[in-house]
C-alpha cells in the first residue's frame, strides 16, 4: 500500500502537535531551575583562556610517561589499590556475616510458631536499621572521617571501605538468605538443630552460590572505589592521579587512566569469569 | 562386580551424600578447582594484609579510641542557625539539580551513542559499533570523581563541572545498557517496515524506540537516584553540592556544621531509598 504521504494535497500536519509543543515547553520550563542551581554555562568551556588551558593540558597527554622507575611506582600502587580492596572487603565479611545472621528472619525461633516474639522483632529491627545506616554513608565521607582520626595512609582507606560494604553485604546477605525456601531450615529448628545448625545444613547450601558471587561483585566494586579514596589521602593509584593532576603533568596522567581502565577491565572479567564458575 | 558398583571417591545419585564406612575426602587434591580457588582466595587476603602494612594500632587502642569519641564528640550540637540550615537546603538542592541535570544530559548522550554501538537488523554492517563500544567503556571505566577532577581544569571550580562528569559517566553506563535493550528489541515491526523501504531513521523511531522506551525510561531512572547519592559526595574535589560544602567546613575544623551537613546527607539519602522502594513497589504491584 502507498503510504499516505504519497497522496497530493494530502495536509501535512502532526495530529499530535499540541501535546508536543505542550511537553516541550513544560520540560524547558521544569529544567530552567536544573540550570540556574547547578550554573550551567556550557560556554564558558569554550571561552579563550579556558579553551588555552584545556587544550594544553590535553596535549600534553602525549608521549604518555612510561620510564621504569615512574612504572615500578605505578604498578606498586595498582597492586596497593587491589589489596585495600581486598583487606576492605575482608573486614567487611568480618561485619556484615555475623550482623547478617541476626538480622535473618527465618532463622527465629520464635518465628516458627507464628509471630515472632517482640524482643527478638526489636533486636532484628535494630540490626537491620544499623545496617542501612553504615551503607548510606558514602565511603568517600567515611575515609574523609578516618583520615582525620588514624592519618593519612591506606588504613583510613580499608577501614571506610570495610564500613560501607559491610552495611552493603549485611544488608543483602540478609535478603538472600530471607528470598528462598526456607523449608528444610525450618524443618531442622522445628526438629531441635541450633540456629547455626540449621543455617550450615539448610540455609547455607541452597543459597551459597548466590552469596559467594553478590561477594565477589563487590570486591569488583570495592577495586573501583579503592581508586576514588585515593583521592581524599588513603593511598592507591588515586592518590598519585590526584597528585599528577595538580602538577599539570599529562603524560602521567594519561598513563595512570589508561592503567586504571584496564584494572578496571580486568577486575570486570575475573569477577564475571567466577561468578560464571561459582554459578 | 560391576564397574560402577566399585566405592568411588565422589557420591553418585542414589548413594548416601557421606556414607559412613568412607574416610572424608582429603584437604587438598590436585584436581579440586575449589581447593586451589579457596588457596588462591587465602593467598591474596594474607598478601594484602601483610603488604599494606595496616595500622592497627591507630584503631585497637585505647589512645585511637579516646581520640575517636573526642573527635564524635566534637560533632555535638550540630550547627542548626537558621543561616546556615539555608546555606545547607540550598547545597542539597544544588546536588539534586546536579544529579537531575546530569542524568538527563546522560540519558540524550547515552541514547545517541547506542544507536551506533547496537546492530538493528542482521544487515546492519554496524561498522561502528566496535569503536562505540570502546568508548562507551572508557566513559564507564573512568568513575564520576574522577571526571570532576580533570573536568575542573576546564570548567572551573563549582557545580557545573560535576555536572559534566556524572553526566560523561553515566552515558557510558547508559549508553551500553541502551545499546543492548536495542539489540534485545523483537526484529518484527523494524523487519515489515524495512521490507515496505522506510528508511533506517524513520524505522527506529517508530519501531525501535517505542518498544524498548519503557525500559530505558527505567534504567534511566535507576541510574539517577545511583547519581543523587554520587553527586553528594562529588564536591570532595571541588564540584559543587554538599560535599563541597562539607569538605570546606571539615577543611576548617567546624564540626557542630559538619555534622549538620552529614545529617542532610544521610536525610537525603534516606528519602531517595525510601522513594525509590515505594515506587518499586508501587509500579511492581
Amino acid at each position: 500500500m502507498p503510504p499516505a504521504r504519497s497522496r497530493p494535497g494530502a495536509p501535512a500536519r502532526d495530529p499530535a502537535l499540541a501535546a508536543r509543543v505542550l511537553w516541550l515547553s513544560l520540560a524547558l520550563v521544569l529544567l530552567w531551575p536544573l540550570g540556574a542551581a547547578t550554573e550551567f554555562r556550557p560556554w564558558v568551556l569554550w571561552a579563550p583562556e579556558n579553551r588555552k588551558v584545556t587544550a594544553d593540558f590535553v596535549r600534553s597527554f602525549w608521549p604518555l610517561v612510561y620510564s621504569a622507575e615512574f612504572m615500578q611506582m605505578v604498578l606498586r600502587e595498582t597492586w596497593r589499590t587491589v589489596a585495600m580492596a581486598t583487606a576492605g572487603v575482608t573486614l567487611a565479611l568480618v561485619l556484615a556475616v555475623p550482623l547478617s545472621l541476626l538480622a535473618t528472619r527465618v532463622l527465629s525461633l520464635s518465628a516458627l510458631s507464628g509471630r515472632m516474639g517482640r524482643w527478638p522483632a526489636v533486636l532484628r529491627w535494630c540490626v537491620r536499621a544499623t545496617l542501612i545506616v553504615l551503607r548510606s554513608i558514602p565511603e568517600l565521607v567515611w575515609a574523609l572521617v578516618f583520615v582525620r582520626v588514624v592519618g593519612l595512609g591506606p588504613t583510613a582507606g580499608v577501614l571506610a571501605i570495610a564500613l560501607t560494604y559491610g552495611g552493603m553485604l549485611g544488608k543483602v546477605y540478609a535478603e538472600i538468605l530471607e528470598s528462598g525456601e526456607s523449608h528444610a531450615t525450618q524443618t531442622l529448628m522445628r526438629n531441635g538443630s541450633g540456629r547455626l545448625q540449621a543455617f550450615v545444613y539448610a540455609l547455607l547450601p541452597s543459597h551459597a552460590a548466590e552469596l559467594a558471587s553478590y561477594t565477589v561483585y563487590r570486591w569488583e566494586c570495592a577495586i573501583r572505589s579503592s581508586v576514588v579514596l585515593g583521592f581524599v589521602g588513603a593511598g592507591g593509584l588515586g592518590q598519585q592521579l590526584d597528585n599528577s593532576m595538580k602538577m599539570f603533568n599529562g603524560g602521567e596522567v594519561a598513563t595512570l587512566l589508561l592503567v586504571f581502565i584496564a584494572l578496571v577491565a580486568l577486575a570486570d572479567r575475573v569477577s564475571a569469569w567466577l561468578r560464571k564458575a561459582l554459578a | 562386580m560391576k564397574p560402577e558398583m566399585q566405592p568411588l571417591r565422589r557420591s553418585f545419585p542414589g548413594e548416601a551424600a557421606n556414607p559412613p564406612w568412607k574416610l572424608p575426602p582429603p584437604l587438598f587434591d590436585a584436581r579440586c578447582r575449589a581447593c586451589w580457588f579457596t588457596a588462591a582466595l587465602l593467598v591474596l587476603v594474607l598478601a594484602s594484609f601483610v603488604s599494606l602494612e595496616l595500622d592497627w594500632a591507630a584503631f585497637a587502642s585505647i589512645e585511637a579510641a579516646r581520640s575517636m569519641g573526642r573527635f564524635v564528640a566534637e560533632f555535638f550540637p550540630p550547627d542548626l542557625s537558621p543561616v546556615f540550615v539555608h546555606k545547607v537546603v540550598w547545597a542539597a538542592w544544588e546536588t539534586l539539580a546536579m544529579s537531575a541535570l546530569g542524568t538527563l544530559m546522560a540519558a540524550a548522550l547515552g541514547l545517541a551513542l547506542a544507536v551506533p554501538a547496537s546492530r538493528m537488523s542482521s544487515q546492519d554492517p554496524a561498522w561502528l559499533r566496535s569503536p562505540t563500544r570502546w568508548l562507551l567503556n572508557a566513559l564507564r571505566a573512568i568513575p564520576e570523581l574522577v571526571w570532576a577532577a580533570l573536568l575542573l581544569i576546564s570548567a572551573g571550580l563549582g557545580p557545573m563541572a560535576g555536572t559534566l562528569a556524572l553526566a560523561l559517566h553515566t552515558s557510558g553506563v547508559l549508553g551500553r545498557l541502551f545499546a543492548e535493550a536495542m539489540e534485545n528489541v523483537p526484529t518484527g515491526p523494524g523487519d515489515a517496515l524495512r521490507t515496505q523501504g522506510v528508511g533506517s531513521l524513520r524505522v527506529f523511531a517508530y519501531a525501535t524506540l517505542p518498544q524498548v522506551l519503557p525500559q530505558l525510561m527505567s534504567y534511566t531512572l535507576y541510574r539517577w537516584e545511583n547519581n543523587i547519592r554520587a553527586a553528594a559526595v562529588l564536591g570532595v574535589v571541588g564540584a559543587g553540592g554538599l560535599g563541597q560544602l562539607l569538605s570546606f567546613h571539615m577543611g576548617l575544623f567546624h564540626m557542630n556544621k559538619t555534622a549538620t551537613i552529614l545529617g542532610a546527607m544521610l536525610l537525603m539519602v534516606a528519602c531517595v531509598d525510601a522513594l525509590s522502594f515505594a515506587a518499586r513497589r508501587w509500579l511492581t504491584r
